[in-house]
């Protein structure tokens, strides 16, 4: 399992992939994907029991992309990890692709077709049940946004976790504030979130969605409640890791255009060696 | 004596019959165990069994979790709900994703009668059929819901099935050994004169209007079309081809539905007039289930008089028609004699039997 450090500087590479990507393709959502790069690269490179060349391994964890707009990310590290060839990025979203822009399983290491809000945890579900019913070990993984905690089904599946005490089940919310029309709690309040997913049964852990440690630290833990489902709240910033795009709805889906790419990179390379800097003094 | 076992009955004894061998078959409910006679599965295999609570999103979303882990889910709630409240799930989570889910709307069609449109699942085929790779499935009696449920079970692949909340009469014989295919109609009767198509409960109407219309000298075909995706396409043209003319009926919106997907063929393949017998586009009149068809005629009366009013108008039809099947030649002989009663303002029942018919009927009333 990675370190701390290559954590971080995979997110960095993962960024740039991302930011390439979309600039190429001329769509995506911006914004969050560079909101959830931390917490998946956390995942797939540091917590998660899986096998890019076994994508059916029956032990392996499950994630499911339940924010599944935010798939840009997930596209560069499946490439990155060798679940499809590099080179087949650049079809992302041309006529005729598998990568498109929600996550489809007819790409080795996507679970489930998401796209429609509210789904993934009820899936995710279904498959807890199914590894405890089976006696595997497996864990499962669900992000959600958090504008899609207004969808009711995200309830309905709450309830369903809690009652069936799925501690091999881990909610995540990219709580990065902001959705299409602006700030979530003007759009359609939803805080105090934390107390709302306790009184639904299950453990809730609040978290910096942006410190690979605390992430790791959290992620490995769960679930720290036996017989309760962990529900982890990532603090995050749309847009994280681009100053301008940072904290700015308009990012959600905007596409940067050449200097805005150029700017970009160049932080994200100024953070590289800021990384390798401080890496070199320890 | 009259049947006293609901199909949703007899699909619980499939399951438990299934369990007994694959361990992979689970039942979900969403409070609906009892309505879905699903109780007796609960009890025996309490370790595969999931309640949802009143949430029918949830139960498709999850069931289609558990499918994704390699079980068979048989998702069984109400399908005024299933079929309405949790397409999307239906959609993205089941077909899209290509989850191996049973989607079984019980208490269908008009079953709640009395309790008014929340409760009418009139739409259901017409949604289902338009969603890529679902089978969409409607047994006709207790035995055939036994066999369709192990049919199911070895299938791979998302399905959408509608099952009635009361008894129907038999339309199949206990001992009858005929195999049930997914995607294959039954002709219940053969017929060379019409054709009458419907699925599920009114399966038994089609086969008594084709016993009325024998009184009548026309002898019908009766395709039981139980599965409506994918459709029997070859039994539908060789349906028009032979007999020529088409009546549907079904427990379902005119739109959409049976008949819609009958024509759709024939338009294409065959062209030839086809009648729609189902619910109108309006929220259905409250009452029993045999008082509303009662009501917008879904009966084995208007059923057979509308053949007979096809079969008359065919007249034109059937004489440019050359050389056409034997059984399409007595037809259109007996339209010209329809024709013919009819310009001298008899009623349509003034015609004579088929020569191969029965001695009864055809006499002028």
């Amino acid at each position: 399992m990675a370190t701390v450090e290559q954590l971080q500087r995979k997110a960095i590479q993962i960024r740039q992939d991302l930011l390439r990507l979309i600039h190429g393709a001329k769509m995506g959502h911006t914004g969050g994907s560079l909101s959830n790069t931390d917490i998946l690269t956390t995942l797939y490179y540091g917590v998660m029991r899986h096998d890019p060349q076994r994508p059916k391994w029956e032990e392996r964890d499950r994630f499911i992309a339940s924010k599944g707009h935010s798939v840009e990310s997930l596209w560069c590290i499946l490439a990155d990890l060798g679940y499809f060839p590099k080179e087949e990025l650049a079809t992302y979203c041309r006529f005729g692709t598998r990568l498109i822009g929600h996550p489809n399983n007819k790409v080795p290491g996507i679970e489930m077709n998401t796209g429609a809000l509210g789904h993934g945890l009820s899936v995710s579900v279904g498959m807890a049940l199914a590894a405890k019913w089976d006696g595997r070990d497996s864990r499962v993984f669900c992000l959600m946004g958090d504008g899609e905690q207004a969808e009711g089904s995200v309830w309905e599946a709450a309830m369903a976790g809690a009652h069936y005490k799925l501690d091999n089940l881990v909610g995540i919310i990219d709580r990065n504030r902001l959705q299409i029309s602006g700030n979530t709690e003007n759009v359609m309040g939803l805080d105090p979130l934390d107390r709302k997913w306790e009184a639904f049964g299950w453990h809730v852990v609040v978290v910096d969605g942006h410190d690979h440690a605390a992430l790791l630290r959290t992620f490995e833990a769960a679930p720290e409640a036996a017989g309760k489902p962990t529900l982890v709240i990532a603090n995050t910033v749309k847009g994280k890791g681009v100053s301008f795009a940072e904290h700015a709805p308009e990012w959600h889906h905007h596409v940067p255009n050449d200097e805005e790419l150029r700017l970009a990179l160049a932080e994200l390379d100024a953070a590289m060696a800021s990384l390798e800097r401080s890496g070199q003094h320890a | 004596m009259p049947n006293t076992i609901p199909n949703r009955q007899a699909m619980c004894e499939a399951l438990l019959e299934l369990a007994e061998t694959n361990a992979d078959i689970v039942v979900l409910a969403s409070d609906s165990r009892g309505s879905a006679a699903m109780a007796p599965f609960a009890r025996a295999h309490p370790g595969r069994f999931v309640e949802t609570g009143i949430a029918e999103q949830n139960i498709v979303g999850i069931a289609a979790g558990l499918a994704h882990s390699g079980k068979i889910p048989f998702v069984t709630s109400p399908a005024c709900f299933l079929s309405m409240r949790s397409i999307e799930q239906i959609k993205v989570d089941v077909a899209y994703s290509g989850t191996n889910v049973k989607l079984i709307g019980i208490s269908g069609g008009v079953s709640y009668g009395a309790l008014g449109m929340s409760h009418h699942s009139l739409q259901d085929i017409a949604v289902t059929r338009a969603i890529p790779g679902l089978a969409v499935l409607l047994p006709a009696d207790r035995h055939e819901t036994k066999k369709m449920t192990k049919a199911l079970a070895a299938h791979q692949g998302g399905a959408y099935v509608r099952i009635g909340r009361n008894p129907v009469e038999d339309v199949y014989g206990e001992d009858d050994d005929r195999e049930f295919v997914i995607g294959r109609a039954v002709v219940m009767q053969e017929g060379g004169d019409a054709t009458l198509i419907a699925a599920g409960e009114t399966v038994r109407v089609a086969l008594d209007a084709a016993a009325l219309l024998v009184r009548r000298g026309v002898r019908a075909r009766v395709l039981n079309m139980h599965t409506i995706k994918p459709l029997d396409e070859e039994a539908i043209v060789a349906a028009a081809r032979e007999t020529g003319v088409i009546v549907t009926l079904e427990e379902h919106s005119v739109y959409g539905g049976l008949g819609a997907a009958v024509a759709e063929v024939t338009a294409a393949r065959c062209p030839v007039p086809v009648r729609i017998l189902g619910i109108p586009d309006e929220p259905a009149i409250a009452g029993k289930t045999a008082e509303i068809f009662r009501h917008y005629g879904i009966t084995a009366e208007r059923a057979a008089d509308e053949v007979v009013s096809l079969l008359r108008g065919r007249g034109a039809v059937g004489a440019a028609r050359s050389g056409g099947a034997a059984a399409g030649g007595v037809a259109d002989e007996r339209a010209a004699d329809m024709k013919a009663a009819d310009a001298a303002g008899a009623d349509v029942r003034v015609f004579r039997p088929a020569p191969a018919g029965p001695a009864a009927g055809g006499a002028p009333q």
